[in-house]
């Protein structure tokens, strides 16, 4: 795939920079060496945190001797979980009221009385070196009496099951029901009715960044500075600010370059408390690295969910009724703010999401573990209800004889009837999943792939091909989500841009980049609309004191939330600079343009006068305006979305695998993904969002599980034993845009970081499954590991 | 060397040699060992050097896997080993990884400890007492358990020449690249026109140490490789092997796994059969 | 407990640094912390996931698993040197051009990595690529687009001479 870094020319006015590929500020840095993560800063007087945690996945903490560990040399400080809860507010109850009936036990950022996960950080050593405080640590006695440990999802309901938390009367965390239509109904019209259980494994995140946190509180003033790799600074501003009780504006977070976060960053968590709390009671900064091992134990965990499906259909292969049972994994607290609860809600809302069917049945319980907490992490919950979905309507496929992509077409939602409501009661607009689905089977060359698949079987070569169609939601609005439950959680998101003296223009956002590209696509939309050159607009992002309020980088919501924001500011401020050169050229401003840098008669093209010298003289020269213009030349422009609770885009994937059925070794020939995105603003970052996120998916697919005893302790939390995609076993991802604007904004762009996880490991097994289809064999269990191939095979 | 045989006399069990330190450094990184006494032999560079003395090939403690994988020597006379070498980790580890750090620590997933037992190498150890040479079948007693004592470093690794008019085979099983392996094998065999007459099966990776498969052997002297044969050694190899239940599958997987290269491994190895005079 | 030192003399990037270190110091840390290149990164510390592969005495090497006094008397390049050099600079700029890195943390390890490669001049197939880049892990990108990069530096290297 050649992709050409487009340079700059004036023959690329008045074209804008929407659907070119511009190459990243930030990417020079990092191929230098040069990038700025968090532990890259140091500052005067630095310390360094490390932790005690509980090795136990349940236990009453007893006593808590630290006496020892403070007489350590080098070492500053030694708090408890008593001691830290005396500085900190709260405890955090992790529930949003969105969530009806939702329930978790009060948190506590370090354990006090009890640990109920293993990893839960228990007493914090603070020295002048992590060396020293790890080896401080290995003086802090601790006296534990195990308690029973609920491990098994399967068991956490049972009535002899013990109770976590015995004040909430269970182990229930949430539990919802979706009944749409009339399944019943459905089941009787349908000829076919297939039942399968589904497993899924747990996942960590493993960014390569493990999580990070420099804290530096002065005390002359109040003012609280945190350095920290999350991609949402305002919300760790409102929650540190609120539970340390320090004063919320005068907290600043600055997050540096991060190296990684799939959603992993977006909480919070009580070793980082911890860490700012010293730096409060110590007036010095100090930082806290996890290491890899911390990460392992500590880390939001997801994906853990058993799922029952059913689906019935008609002899010609129509969806009938489609049913979900999901059990699904939380840990031991619901994680505070964003809850454990989202990845159900979310299997429950896009299962199914590309068909026409209208009954729909889906049930959820969420329950607690004494494991670590859970939460939201790439594609929430899509991979899952994706991987169902598609299994499902292959299973029904092939009972009635019927080609898988066939029996796509016969189902999915065509393109010209929205908006409408899934089944699942989404509703749902400009979308294009029949388009995606021929445009694939054109890209995979479906047909003539189905005769090479025949061609290899007769030669004892069991090869695979694998469809699975998504919806993903994208870009949340305010409804129903965060801040209406109870989360200091911005939806809405903001840009302040201004024009300088000089005629560069510094462009302020509240979206977050992580080496997604956020901030050079930002510089592209505004860049386009000002009718400057991408290197005249600066992008600053991830500095509370530097850019507008928002809600940073989740949810694929940074170039359709934040895009817009940008978008619109732009025009604002468009508007003001034409307007003063309307004033100044005696000109009507809509007989101008901006070209290259130059407002320009819109008729011939003639320059008139230069952005630069309208911010030169809206600055320093005012008198040259008359007295009734003020010049502002800087503008914040806030966007929110309407009603909807997400911006949902469509796509579909194919996937060719070789299985070798006598060792259960998958390999991964080809790998194509059709998607709608929207407005396209950058193809090579959309494109590189889908392949990182496919590769990502197919982590879970073939190697990723968490796996425990029965004491519910991580028997793999190590590199070496927590498998991850390396290079070679990966295969290239041809990816192919669709683009359907979508009409809640201007700009028309949708979010896509998520959609190549979100449906991956879902076109993984069904190529898997297609390729042992001779054998009727059958894997429902992820990650498919070669033994649980052989296995399907009865071979072991 | 003298110093590090005294202090290796001295510390005994509490002295860790470090060499390519690739299996040690993580340990002490995570804080999971804790010795009293690293002793850096990274200077004794006579232990780094692959010579052919007499038919016999010698590997010093320190060569680097590396180092190995361009040697004209072991590509030539042991091409088992040239084999086996990129299996090993990654490029970095194996630019400081060492021939004698892979056979001292004997981790069950390691490749090159089975070669050496495949090939009927010599252990040469030395001490405070003198030098001691050890054969590959008394050397790998257990899980991490070898015959070197903790006064003892591991100096040379004596390995005779492959039959250059023999077969070999080096096969491997592991979900990623450099990964430690599943199931693996090394298969060292002498055949004329498809008629297998010796044979040598050393596994590693199912079993807690590299294992030589007696009784699978004596099926595959003085025979045919055919289905008949294949079948033999199917409902035999469960009696030569234990393999481990752990992270990386169930015994009764990876004793299918092993049965499945024991045929690709004879396979591969019967297509290298020079022909005959 | 009284931490062991030693003065340990080596070449860094081309400056000759003399140093009292920790002897229970490894190598990155050492050039993280005392002499302030960060761009060589910790990502497992159990020699994994290569982000801080770094090269000594002419060979990329797991910088956290040695010592820093075991890099005594020797040479260690970090990828501030490399960059100085200029040797990979048209790597570079192709990873850059290509998008070959999202994050960047672990960039400097697959760059130092790679340089491996680029020295032995011979044309790799996308396969060869990547079982060379098999030790470096990256989690955002899909490795997809650094095999994209590093095909067309060979290819045009190679095409130049």
């Amino acid at each position: 795939m050649a992709y050409k870094t487009t340079p700059l020319t004036i023959l690329d006015r008045p074209n804008s920079y929407i659907g070119r590929s511009l190459s990243r500020e930030g990417a020079k840095r990092a191929v230098a060496g040069r990038g700025r993560y968090t532990d890259d800063i140091s500052l005067p007087r630095m310390l360094h945190a490390a932790f005690v945690r509980s090795p136990y996945a349940h236990v009453k903490i007893l006593a808590v001797n630290v006496d020892e560990a403070r007489q350590q040399p080098e070492v500053t400080l030694v708090m408890t979980g008593t001691e830290l809860q005396e500085l900190c507010t709260g405890p955090w109850i992790g529930t949003l009221s969105s969530f009806e009936g939702m329930k978790s036990a009060p948190q506590y950022p370090m354990a006090i009385e009890r640990a109920c996960w293993q990893g839960e950080p228990i007493v914090m050593v603070v020295a002048s070196s992590r060396a020293a405080a790890e080896d401080a640590a290995e003086f802090v006695t601790i006296e534990y009496e195990e308690l029973p440990v609920v491990a098994d999802k399967e068991t956490a309901l049972d009535p002899e099951c013990p109770i976590i938390h015995p004040e909430l009367g269970d182990n229930l965390a949430f539990r919802k029901v979706i009944d749409n239509g009339d399944v019943k109904q459905g089941l009787a019209d349908a000829d076919i009715v297939i039942e399968e259980t589904f497993q899924f494994g747990r996942h960590t995140a493993v960014s390569l960044e493990t999580r990070a946190l420099l804290a530096d509180y002065e005390p002359t003033d109040g003012h609280l500075t945190i350095y920290t790799s999350s991609q949402v600074p305002h919300m760790i501003q409102a929650v540190f600010a609120r539970t340390l009780g320090v004063a919320e504006h005068k907290v600043r977070i600055i997050a540096p370059d991060i190296g990684g976060s799939f959603g992993l960053k977006i909480h919070t968590y009580g070793d980082e408390v911890a860490t700012t709390a010293a730096s409060i009671k110590l007036g010095r900064p100090v930082k806290f690295i996890a290491d890899r091992l911390e990460s392992f134990l500590t880390d939001i965990h997801a994906r853990e969910n058993r799922v029952w499906g059913r689906i019935g259909v008609s002899k010609e292969g129509e969806i009938k009724s489609l049913e979900i049972d999901v059990r699904s994994a939380a840990g031991a607290y619901s994680q505070f703010p964003r809850t454990s609860v989202f990845e159900a809600n979310q299997i429950l809302n896009i299962t199914g999401g590309p068909y026409k069917h209208k009954n729909y049945k889906a049930k959820t319980e969420v329950v607690y573990l004494n494991k670590v907490p859970t939460s939201q992490y790439r594609a929430v919950g899509h991979p899952i209800g994706n991987s169902v979905g598609e299994a499902l309507v292959d299973q029904a496929a092939e009972a009635c004889g019927i080609d898988p992509l066939e029996m796509r077409r016969r189902n999915i939602m065509e393109d010209d009837q929205y908006p409408r409501v899934s089944a699942a009661g989404i509703k749902l607009q400009d979308m294009s999943h029949q388009q995606c689905l021929e445009a694939l089977a054109k890209h995979m060359d479906y047909e003539n792939l189905r005769v090479e698949q025949d061609k290899f079987r007769k030669k004892g070569i069991q090869r695979g091909i694998g469809i699975a169609a998504f919806i993903k939601g994208t870009a949340p609005g305010p409804a129903g989500y965060y801040g209406t439950g109870g989360a200091p959680i911005a939806s809405q998101d903001a840009c302040t841009i201004k024009l300088e003296p000089s005629g560069g223009v510094i462009c302020m956002i509240g979206v977050t980049d992580q080496g997604q590209g956020v901030d050079t696509v930002m510089c592209q939309i505004a860049a386009s609309v000002l009718g400057l050159r991408a290197e005249s607009v600066r992008v600053i992002e991830g500095d509370t004191d530097a850019v507008p309020y928002g809600g940073g980088t989740y949810a694929s919501r940074a170039t359709a939330i934040g895009g817009e924001a940008t978008y619109q500011a732009s025009l604002l401020l468009r508007k003001e600079i034409l307007s003063i050169a309307g004033t100044l050229l005696q000109a009507e401003p809509i007989t101008l343009d901006i070209v290259d840098e130059n407002v320009v008669n819109k008729s011939d093209n003639q320059i008139r006068i230069s952005v630069s010298e309208i911010g030169r003289i809206g600055h320093f020269q005012v008198a040259e305006l008359p007295n009734n213009i003020q010049p502002t030349l800087s503008v914040t422009y806030r966007y929110r979305l309407h009603d909807a609770l997400y911006i949902f885009t469509n796509g579909i994937q194919g996937a060719y695998v070789e299985v070798d059925i006598d060792t259960g070794f998958i390999k991964l020939l080809n790998h194509w993904v059709v998607e709608d995105c929207g407005r396209v603003i950058s193809p090579q970052l959309a494109d590189e969002q889908v392949r990182g996120g496919c590769v990502q998916g197919i982590g879970g697919a073939l190697y990723e599980e968490c796996v425990y005893n029965e004491a519910a302790q991580l028997q793999n939390g190590t590199l070496a034993d927590y498998l991850t995609p390396m290079a070679g076993e990966m295969p290239d991802i041809n990816v192919y845009h669709i683009q359907t604007p979508t009409s809640v904004s201007e700009l028309g762009a949708k979010g896509v970081g998520e959609s190549g996880t979100g449906a991956a490991p879902a076109v993984l097994m069904n190529a898997v499954n297609d390729a042992l289809r001779p054998f009727d064999a059958c894997v429902t269990k992820q990650p498919m590991t070669p033994e649980t191939v052989l296995a399907s095979l009865g071979k072991v | 060397m003298d110093q590090v045989l005294m202090l290796l006399n001295e510390y005994g069990e509490d002295g860790q040699i470090l060499a390519g330190g690739q299996s040690l450094m993580p340990t002490l990184n995570m804080r999971l060992s804790n010795p009293q006494l690293l002793i850096d032999i990274n200077h004794l560079h006579e232990l780094n050097s692959i010579t052919l003395d007499d038919n016999i090939v010698r590997i010093g403690a320190l060569a680097r896997h590396s180092e190995l994988a361009l040697s004209p020597i072991i590509d030539m006379y042991l091409p088992l080993i040239a084999d086996a070498i990129p299996h090993v980790a990654h490029i970095a580890v194996r630019n400081r990884g060492t021939f004698g750090g892979s056979v001292a620590l004997a981790d069950p997933a390691a490749e090159l400890p089975a070669c050496v037992l495949a090939l009927g190498g010599t252990v040469v150890l030395q001490s405070v007492k003198g030098i001691r040479k050890v054969k590959a079948d008394d050397y790998f007693l257990g899980l991490y358990e070898t015959e070197r004592k903790p006064n003892e470093l591991l100096i040379e690794v004596q390995i005779p020449v492959q039959d250059p008019t023999g077969l070999w085979a080096f096969v491997e099983l592991s979900q990623r690249k450099g990964d430690y392996a599943i199931a693996g094998l090394a298969f060292i065999g002498t055949s004329e026109k498809q008629f297998i007459k010796t044979a040598k099966l050393v596994y590693f990776g199912s079993e807690i140490k590299p294992t030589l498969a007696k009784k699978t052997m004596a099926i595959l002297i003085n025979t045919r490789w055919d289905d008949n044969t294949r079948k033999l050694i199917a409902e035999t190899l469960g009696r030569d092997l234990d393999p481990m239940t752990n992270l990386q599958g169930s015994a009764k997987m990876k004793l299918h796994l092993q049965k499945v290269l024991t045929n690709r491994a004879i396979d591969l190895a019967l297509k290298r059969e020079k022909p005959s005079r | 407990m009284n931490e062991e030192t030693s003065e340990i003399k080596l070449t860094v990037n081309g400056d000759l640094i003399t140093k009292t270190v920790n002897v229970r110091q490894h190598l990155v840390d050492f050039l993280r912390l005392e002499l302030g290149l960060t761009g060589s990164h910790l990502g497992c510390e159990h020699g994994i996931c290569g982000a801080c592969s770094v090269w000594v005495d002419g060979l990329v090497v797991r910088g956290c698993l040695m010592l820093a006094v075991q890099a005594d008397g020797g040479d260690v390049t970090t990828i501030e040197g490399l960059t100085e050099t200029g040797e990979i600079a048209d790597l570079q700029k192709n990873f850059v051009d290509r998008n070959a890195l999202q994050c960047g943390f672990c960039t400097p390890g697959m760059l130092m990595t790679l340089a491996e490669l680029l020295r032995k001049s011979e044309l790799s197939s996308r396969e060869e690529i990547r079982e060379h880049i098999s030790g470096n892990y990256c989690r955002c990108t899909g490795y997809h687009a650094i095999v994209d990069a590093v095909e067309t530096t060979i290819s045009d290297r190679l095409g130049d001479s």
